[in-house]
């Protein structure tokens, strides 16, 4: 079971700052009796087109927290944060822009 | 790496103050940064679930739980704890509340309800969860604790003889390294705790996550690793000794809004 995240997409004129939190382990290969897991896929969505897909290594910290601006973006508009591990677990986060 | 060998021809040219100045900007810096990408979120989210989850023999939730506003007031509640409770007979902090209301409550024994109260960076305990939630409801609240109630004035003064009581096999207090200023440990500054202007900014933003070991701490945990450095024996969890002390530096920070949960280097 994934554990949660939290989204928080706001519009700045012109650009909508995404601020987006992941639950996950993020363990890498170095650690003793701990399985490689980690989260290899980002997608993020505005109002249903991909807009990013970002490709995420071990070196990442665990809980990951990602921020981004996007171009253009009003209030209201859907913007959709995935992610899918190497272990094929995923979560989705959907959120409208503030 | 340019910024960095500019730092040290700065240093190396000017007099000590202004090298001390520029370690503690950019101390600072790294501490915003990290407070920026904080995962705080995931704790209260996780922490919300918890108390709102059935448990125990009575299979009930925490959410009838009377933090000191009231059964199930959260709003405000942390930044007015510890406090006196009349049901207890006792002051209390958020954790031993919450224990309190586990064991009355939900039925739980102590023991099965203590038996993990510091988590690890896999699992995370009950009791880190439920304080970054709970704390989290505080947001803005000015730091109040009790201090007006017989116990609760009893308590401040059995944390303040508490912090500079030296003994263990170092013979060290909590003054030793929090009763000087402008004293650090590598990049943690050391707060001299008895003084409100350095508490306050200390005790609004506990409890914490850290992020050198992705971990989110309580105060309790806290006060017990600052006995564990200074080799005392382990305080109970939740003792009338932590409680006092959480007491007192609360009582110290009052009137700071709290900022919380925190985070930590």
């Amino acid at each position: 079971m994934a554990g949660p995240m939290k989204m928080r997409a706001t519009a700045t004129g012109g650009t909508t700052e995404v601020r987006v939190l992941m639950t996950h382990p993020m363990t890498t290969a170095q650690m003793k009796d701990q399985p490689l897991h980690f989260i290899q896929n980002v997608v993020v969505k505005q109002n249903g087109k991909t807009v990013i897909e970002a490709e995420i290594s071990q070196a990442v910290s665990r809980n990951p927290v990602f921020s981004f601006r996007l171009k253009g973006g009003a209030k209201g508009d859907k913007i959709e944060v995935s992610w899918v591990d190497n272990k094929g677990e995923s979560n989705t986060i959907e959120t409208a822009v503030a | 790496m340019t910024r960095f060998s500019a730092t040290i021809l700065v240093l190396g040219l000017t007099a000590i103050p202004a090298g001390a100045q520029d370690t503690k900007k950019e101390i600072q810096k790294y501490q915003q940064m990290i407070a920026e990408g904080s995962p705080v979120e995931l704790f209260e989210l996780e922490g919300e679930t918890l108390w709102k989850k059935p448990q125990g023999p009575n299979n009930v939730s925490l959410e009838k739980c009377d933090l000191g506003q009231g059964p199930g007031v959260l709003k405000g509640a942390y930044a007015r704890l510890p406090r006196y409770f009349k049901d207890a007979d006792r002051v209390m902090d958020l954790e031993t509340r919450l224990l309190h209301c586990m064991t009355t409550l939900q039925g739980r024994s102590r023991d099965e309800a203590t038996k993990r109260v510091f988590g690890n960076e896999n699992q995370p305990s009950e009791m880190e969860y439920l304080s970054a939630y709970i704390a989290s409801q505080s947001r803005g609240v000015r730091l109040a604790a009790g201090n007006s109630h017989p116990k609760e004035k009893e308590a401040y003064e059995l944390g303040k003889a508490l912090f500079f009581y030296r003994a263990g096999a170092w013979d060290m207090s909590c003054a030793s390294c929090h009763g000087e200023d402008n004293k650090r440990i590598r990049m943690q500054d050391l707060p001299v705790l008895y003084k409100p202007q350095a508490a306050r900014p200390i005790m609004a933003t506990w409890p914490a996550y850290r992020v050198s070991n992705s971990q989110f701490k309580t105060m309790q945990w806290r006060l017990n690793d600052c006995y564990r450095q200074m080799r005392f024996p382990e305080p109970k969890f939740a003792s009338e000794a932590t409680n006092a002390l959480n007491t007192f530096l609360t009582v110290t920070a009052a009137g700071e809004p709290y900022r919380g949960p925190g985070t930590k280097r």
